[in-house]
């Protein structure tokens, strides 16, 4: 088959970039860890509420400047829905579903996962910046959808 | 070409028409539930009659992506097929309608339960939000009379081979049976899902459905659904305009490979749209990340081709200069000038899909209404402004009639309107993205949190842009039913290009069918045997159904 020779260069330059891009993407999840939340960890959903740690919903301190957000996620309310975080802390959030599928969003971070029934999901955030961040449900979840909110303060 | 028939046979024309007039029918709803949602999510306005937001929306999604777009391919493939390949025979296009009512009869179904409240899930119905049956009876409808119009399709090409031995087949024939075994392996997945898990969980036979496994079949076919709404697309570009502007096809082997590639790499990538989500591994989704990638082949192939195209007529036409040839274009002319200008918001269409699939980039605009900025420049511009420009040389050459000039100069006006409109409404949505605003949201402002309120000027401008493509919608549809009843009676020309050079052997060594399923079977296995397996093996209990609207 006729390859025209700028196509050559085309596809070349393309392809190259294309290369460059997946390297990116590859050492920075598998070199640095920056992967995706994808914790595998399974749960009963209707059995949230008796399942350790969201019998306890909140933020526990798990070491020196290091806690654990624990959140449970349900129709149409993030349970705690008020959260107060030291300036500079690691924070590992968990989430779980007690019903249907939603999401958890921190708007203005990369703090955005799916949270789906019978699965836990997790992500790890330090917090820099003091101020008020939003959380929201970003996937739809029913009529109630849109009210589902809570708010991280981000404290000295 | 060889032997083919300049005309679509009337009655082949008929089938066509038919599924035409549905998908304009579902742009008219359709766009108009879209309208209301900007007005909306602008806070100024509120559905009257207690009407919930997600019904609209489950209304436009529907209509939109999944009515609208395989009605019109179906009808475009159906004419293209019947032009370059003969007349079909009685009995192909005995199940060609078949299919189509079977896909008439499921629509009217999924929208009787949308409307009446029973199904309010969007048009992606994630479980354990359970619809009633009816809604998905519906869409198993739309999905099998598809596939009867795919094997009238394959048959008759069956045919045209048996009667053309050792000749390629003619390029739009070929491209349209690409399209139809895309459609086919990919709406599997999906058929799979409302088979064995939605209809009997809605029905009440089975108590629990395992949501990962459902969230997976429905993207193994949720992606590939964007490149059999793009393909047709690419038919028309590669086929058509080169005709269209008076030049040729810049190689027709070159475009068949494109073809093959978009089969292969369009499958096996389903994992892109649930980079955030527990329960597959971080590897197995780079996997999937990767094959996404290697579509950006095929698409800068295809990029490259039409402007060879455009570039070699213009020097032929002797334009000067680097950019010289761009004034030998027939502006003017909406046939091209609509593609065109889908073509151009291509470029951040497509950009923005590189994004949306990088692994960590998408941890910033998934589900945001980012997303949904995207999609409308990639579907809802690029592809749905392709089709209108089809439609003006499309309609008139089935019902037998002639785009008048004045029909011309309102159709190069429509386009300016879309280009416009979306412009607001796409632009507004990315940046509203990037500050986390997002999709599928009624209006809210999050208990006035100061984010939220951030995000409004952008959700009006959102409404002033979505206010100015429903006015598009009323011209499209006014040019649409000009020429399909009133245009003044004659004859209009179905416009398919030769190649610039034959080359037979290699497009003839195209056609090993075997060979390229076989590959494109092989992609599947290897990108979800083993996540798929392990989704079953540690399930979590699963879930029981919920209507929470």
């Amino acid at each position: 088959m006729h390859l025209h020779k700028y196509e050559k260069i085309w596809l070349a330059f393309g392809i190259g970039c294309l290369f460059v891009f997946l390297t990116v993407i590859g050492v920075s999840a598998f070199a640095e860890g920056n992967q995706p939340p994808s914790c595998l960890t399974t749960i009963d959903p209707e059995k949230v509420d008796q399942t350790p740690p969201f019998d306890k919903p909140g933020l526990v301190k798990t070491g020196n400047n290091e806690y654990q957000l624990n959140i449970v996620v349900s129709a149409f309310a993030f349970t705690p829905n008020q959260i107060e975080i030291p300036k500079g802390a690691k924070v590992t959030i968990n989430v779980t579903s007690k019903d249907v599928i939603h999401g958890f969003e921190v708007a203005g971070t990369n703090v955005n996962m799916m949270v789906e029934p019978g699965y836990i999901n997790t992500l790890t955030k330090t917090f820099d910046k003091t101020g008020e961040y939003t959380i929201l449900c970003n996937e739809y979840c029913g009529a109630g959808h849109h009210v589902m909110t809570g708010r991280i303060k981000v404290v000295d | 070409m060889m032997g083919e028939t300049m005309k679509v046979d009337r009655r082949d024309a008929k089938l066509a028409l038919a599924h035409l007039y549905v998908a304009f029918i579902a742009l008219a709803l359709g766009g108009l539930a879209g309208l209301l949602q900007t007005l909306v999510r602008s806070g100024k306005f509120n559905l009257p009659a207690g009407i919930s937001y997600y019904t609209i929306l489950t209304t436009h999604g529907v209509l939109l992506g999944l009515v609208l777009t395989t009605f019109f391919i179906i009808g475009f493939q159906f004419a293209a097929v019947s032009r370059t390949s003969g007349a079909f025979s009685d009995r192909v296009r005995f199940w060609g309608w078949v299919g189509f009512w079977t896909m008439t009869i499921g629509t009217a179904m999924t929208a009787f339960f949308i409307l009446t409240g029973q199904a309010a899930v969007l048009y992606t119905f994630y479980a354990p939000l359970q619809a009633h049956a009816g809604f998905y009876l519906g869409l198993t409808l739309v999905v099998v009379g598809s596939w009867i119009s795919g094997f009238a399709i394959f048959a008759h090409y069956a045919r045209w081979k048996k009667q053309n031995p050792g000749k390629a087949s003619p390029l739009l024939t070929f491209m349209s049976v690409t399209n139809m075994i895309l459609w086919l392996v990919c709406t599997l997945g999906v058929a799979a899902t409302v088979l064995i898990q939605l209809l009997p969980w809605s029905l009440g036979i089975t108590d629990r459905i395992n949501i990962l496994v459902s969230r997976t079949l429905f993207w193994y076919f949720g992606h590939p659904l964007v490149y059999f709404w793009l393909l047709p697309a690419y038919m028309i570009w590669y086929v058509v305009i080169p005709k269209v502007i008076g030049g040729k096809i810049f190689s027709d082997s070159l475009a068949r490979l494109a073809f093959i590639l978009f089969l292969f790499f369009s499958i096996p990538v389903g994992f892109h749209h649930q980079l955030l989500e527990p329960g597959i591994t971080p590897f197995w989704k780079y996997v999937q990340v990767v094959l996404t990638f290697i579509v950006v082949i095929p698409s800068l192939m295809t990029a490259f081709a039409m402007f060879a195209t455009f570039e070699s007529y213009g020097r032929s036409k002797g334009a000067k200069g680097i950019f010289g040839w761009l004034r030998t274009l027939p502006w003017g002319d909406a046939r091209f000038f609509a593609p065109f200008v889908g073509m151009l918001f291509f470029i951040p269409g497509g950009a923005g899909g590189i994004i949306n699939a990088s692994h960590q980039l998408d941890q910033v605009v998934h589900n945001t209404i980012w997303v949904t900025g995207h999609f409308h420049l990639t579907v809802a511009t690029t592809v749905v402004l392709t089709f209108f420009g089809a439609a003006y040389w499309l309609i008139p050459h089935l019902s037998g009639r002639v785009m008048t000039k004045a029909m011309n100069r309102l159709a190069i006006i429509q386009t300016i309107v879309w280009a416009i409109g979306m412009t607001f409404m796409s632009g507004s949505m990315h940046f509203a993205g990037l500050l986390g605003a997002p999709r599928r949201s009624a209006f809210s402002t999050y208990g006035n949190s100061p984010q939220a309120l951030e995000w409004i000027p952008y959700q009006i401008a959102q409404a002033v842009g979505g206010t100015i493509l429903f006015i598009g919608i009323i011209l499209v549809l006014v040019i649409v039913t000009n020429l399909a009843f009133f245009a003044p009676k004659g004859e209009t020309e179905f416009p398919v290009a030769e190649a610039a050079e034959p080359a037979e052997r290699t497009a003839l060594a195209m056609e090993n069918w075997k060979l390229w399923l076989g590959i494109t079977v092989a992609l599947i296995l290897v990108a979800y045997t083993i996540p798929f397996v392990d989704m079953i093996q540690n399930a979590p209990p699963g879930s029981k159904g919920y209507k929470l609207w």
